[in-house]
């Protein structure tokens, strides 16, 4: 490969009062790949995506996206220049109705609403709650609030989406339908997706390649079937066992 | 035509007619009704739609009145040109006290308290600039009560009635059109959760400092209709606590972030406190204070029992769509 | 000329003690029910009515009517905390915020109706006599009232920290959650805490009127004077409270001692204005 990967993250370090949460992650991400970030509870995974969307700064190493640096911007600047996320703890606006939830999102891009408002609908039917278009979003239960939040993201046309444990309290029929939906994207728009993920049969089916972490530091990356077989990561979630 | 729609048109109707048989004293009460659904659908957008709490508002009624008051009475500038200057103070104010309170991350109560504190600063302020007539009062020089000079501001009740009328039937069709727009999808947003709006690329100090200097300059244009029509401007009162919150008693009676709130909490309130002070006095003792109690109580029951304010609550009794954006049915 | 300003300096100390109890009581109810008590200067002022009663009627010197005046604002704060404010503790500040505006309007126009708009002020016998202390001279019923104060904010921080109630108020304040688990019954821990804070309104408000007249004006006043007390010393912190009271008691007789009296509250805007965007933890809180 010789153009600069989509994503690039090196050697990104992050102390929160003296505890070094992140020490060292390193890893690329290229154009229509699916990556998945693994690692045990506590292990940074989250602080890597909020450095990488702007929430938190860190405090070394270098974020890039198609070579451009994005350290130091804001999180709405980083979604500007093309990164969509979700928050582990979804954040729906509640006391607005789910299709405007959406219609927020694609007018990132757009400022006609009524085009912003198509395109919403289009994501909703992709993500299958055009149905409840026109429900408050505070009334969604948590499956659908966890879409709602994907469709958000999506509605605003990034290029790479950051995914944090959308598929965690999804039933099994659940989480494979939208595994479908990531799959079906990736495939026809040539998405890219780094996701943060503990449902392993999501991980598994979904991702091209894993990226360990622990205790803020890069264990090993590889496709899923080595990367499950591979000693220290065994190590390193039974090492948690023990505790 | 929606049923919203004719239900609107009728209250139009009601008010521009009203002249016809409505005496001096109604049209008065009418004028205060319409005055104060002006500034609270103004004071609305700063609360209901970007969700900043403002407690201070009177300031900018206070701004706007004394700016284009005191160019009028030292200068002879017509209220037409007025206006803009008093708008322009009022937003440059609402910018300072925005840029602060955003940039600094003042929050939630915290920014609530800032804005009352400038409100209060301005008011002791005020009191001590001379030319302003000070704590004495600013007071406007009556003219011809028989015509109708729109450019000067002078002239018939007639002419203020229907001018408030226009400016109240303008701030709702602006505020229509806003929450349908791209700016008011981005003030819900940031209402809603400013960390989920800034996910979504929305520039959160922005919104917020958009929607602090429109309200702040709306709300002016509101002082200035004050100034002119009571013709006499006092700091304690144009810059108290007690005027701040009772520009935010209709909107919220009538419901935080609906368009239709603001009208039907001053179509509520004013009467009511007319009506008990009326009372009162007809049973032969005058007690100070007492309309401000029921507007207490009134408020108290209103936040217990209907948080939502009346208007959603009617909103559904009448079988009528949502009027506002960002308003689906649960 | 110096005389008279350390004369000035002192009084404000003094005045600003007695100011501060009555924050200290917005502060501990923020502290742990996490609701701002925006009726505080309005419940200061109903005590202080609650005193002239009390002087008037069965001339009841305030110092010794004070414990019956907070028994009284106890009652009071642990009735609003229950019947009004508790359904409101998990709704949105800004909803908090308006109730308790309601109620402070209704405070203000109740005292309206029942006082009327003049001011009523309290003359005790020794109002007048002064102590000589070196060069200073020393009004008693300052010197009184600003003692008391800091006996009783003494005896609230004691509470705190010693008794069992004031420890499971503050396992309260540190940890909701937690508290729940152990079985605390928070509901009538925070409806005690109101009681508290109110009860330290009510003493703050019998000394208070031995110093200034009340009027129904003195309850918006006083709770903005409240508030800049404890946001310049630290919402939720005791000590900064404290400390709030007496610099804007110092600063309020300086700005009336070098400007002009009536720009002393401009002054205090000033602070509050420059304490909110500068650290609005306050002097003596702690980071966020």
């Amino acid at each position: 490969m010789s153009a600069a990967p989509l994503l690039l993250v090196e050697g990104l370090v992050k102390n929160f009062r003296g505890l070094r949460a992140v020490d060292g992650v390193t890893f690329s991400v290229n154009a229509g790949e699916v990556v998945a970030l693994i690692g045990p509870n506590g292990a940074g995974k989250t602080t890597v995506f909020n450095m990488i969307a702007g929430v938190f700064q860190p405090d070394g190493g270098r974020v890039e996206l198609e070579g451009a640096s994005l350290v130091g911007l804001r999180p709405d600047q980083v979604c500007r220049a093309g990164v969509g996320r979700t928050f582990q703890l979804v954040k729906p606006f509640g006391n607005i109705s789910v299709e405007e939830n959406v219609l927020i999102g694609a007018l990132r891009w757009t400022h006609d609403v009524a085009q912003a408002r198509r395109r919403a609908r289009e994501v909703l039917d992709l993500l299958g709650l055009a149905d409840k278009r026109r429900q408050m979003a505070r009334s969604l239960t948590l499956p659908d609030r966890k879409c709602l939040e994907v469709a958000r993201a999506l509605a605003t046309g990034p290029k790479l989406l950051l995914l944090d444990e959308v598929m965690a309290g999804l039933r099994p029929a659940e989480t494979d339908r939208m595994v479908e939906t990531f799959r079906k994207l990736n495939r026809e728009s040539g998405l890219t997706i780094v996701l943060i993920e503990h449902v392993m049969r999501a991980v598994m089916a979904l991702s091209q390649r894993v990226v360990v972490i622990n205790s803020g530091k890069p264990v090993c990356e590889g496709v899923p079937e080595e990367v499950v077989r591979d000693p220290r990561v065994l190590d390193c979630y039974l090492g948690q066992e023990k505790l | 035509m929606s049923r919203q729609a004719i239900l609107l048109g009728l209250l139009l109707a009601a008010f521009a007619l009203a002249p016809l048989v409505a005496g001096p004293y109604l049209l008065s009460v009418l004028v205060v009704v319409m005055y104060f659904a002006y500034v609270g659908q103004a004071w609305n957008i700063m609360m209901g739609f970007a969700g900043q709490l403002s407690l201070g508002h009177t300031l900018y009624v206070g701004l706007g009145a004394y700016t284009a008051a005191a160019l009028f009475v030292h200068l002879g500038v017509p209220a037409a040109l007025g206006l803009f200057a008093a708008a322009a103070a009022a937003v440059a104010v609402g910018g300072v006290i925005g840029a602060l309170g955003f940039r600094f991350g003042v929050k939630g109560v915290y920014f609530a308290l800032l804005t009352i504190a400038f409100a209060e600063f301005t008011r002791i302020l005020f009191e001590h600039i001379p030319g302003l007539g000070g704590p004495a009062g600013l007071f406007l020089p009556v003219g011809d009560r028989g015509g109708i000079d729109l450019i000067h501001l002078r002239g018939h009740p007639l002419m203020f009635y229907y001018l408030i009328l226009a400016m109240t039937v303008g701030i709702f069709l602006l505020c229509r059109r806003l929450v349908r727009s791209r700016l008011g999808y981005t003030w819900l947003a940031v209402r809603e959760d400013q960390e989920a709006a800034a996910a979504l690329g929305i520039n959160v100090f922005r919104a917020k400092l958009t929607a602090v200097m429109l309200s702040a300059g709306l709300t002016a244009l509101g002082g200035v209709f004050f100034a002119f029509y009571y013709n006499n401007l006092f700091p304690n009162q144009a810059f108290s606590m007690n005027r701040s919150i009772e520009i935010i008693l209709a909107p919220i009676v009538g419901g935080l972030g609906t368009l239709f709130g603001p009208i039907l909490g001053a179509l509520i309130l004013t009467p009511l406190g007319e009506l008990i002070t009326m009372a009162t006095e007809a049973m032969g003792f005058k007690a100070a204070g007492i309309k401000q109690l029921c507007y207490g109580l009134s408020l108290l029951a209103i936040v217990k029992f209907l948080p939502d304010g009346v208007w959603p609550w009617l909103r559904t009794r009448l079988g009528l769509e949502p009027d506002a954006g960002g308003e689906g049915e649960s | 000329m110096t005389i008279d300003l350390a004369n000035q300096i002192v009084t404000g100390l003094l005045t600003g003690l007695v100011y501060s109890l009555m924050a200290l009581g917005l502060s501990v109810i923020f502290g742990v029910v996490r609701v701002v008590n925006f009726a505080h200067g309005e419940m200061t002022a109903l005590a202080m009515y609650a005193a002239w009663m009390l002087f008037t009627w069965l001339e009841l010197d305030p110092l010794v009517g004070l414990p019956l005046i907070a028994l009284l604002l106890f009652a009071l704060g642990y009735v609003m905390q229950r019947g009004l404010i508790d359904a409101f503790v998990a709704k949105p500040e800004h909803m908090q915020f308006i109730l308790l505006v309601a109620v402070a309007i209704i405070m203000v126009n109740f005292s309206l109706l029942v006082f009327g708009p003049d001011a009523h002020g309290i003359q005790v016998p020794y109002g007048f006599d002064t102590y000589e202390v070196g060069p200073l001279l020393v009004d008693k019923v300052r010197l009184l009232a600003a003692s008391a104060a800091l006996a009783i904010s003494g005896l609230l921080m004691l509470f705190f920290r010693r008794t069992m109630t004031g420890k499971a108020i503050r396992a309260c304040a540190d940890n909701l959650v937690g508290a729940r688990v152990i079985g605390l019954n928070v509901k009538q821990l925070y409806a005690v805490t109101f009681g508290i804070g109110s009860a330290c309104v009510g003493a703050a408000g019998a000394l208070l009127s031995l110093l200034i007249d009340v009027m129904p004006s003195s309850g918006p006043e006083l709770t903005m004077l409240a508030f800049i007390i404890v946001i310049v010393g630290g919402l939720g912190s005791m000590g900064g409270a404290l400390l709030g009271g007496m610099l804007i008691g110092v600063s309020e007789v300086l700005a009336g001692y070098f400007l002009m009296p009536s720009m002393k509250g401009m002054f205090s805007f000033a602070i509050l204005i420059l304490i909110l965007v500068l650290r609005p933890q306050g002097l003596m809180g702690a980071r966020k």
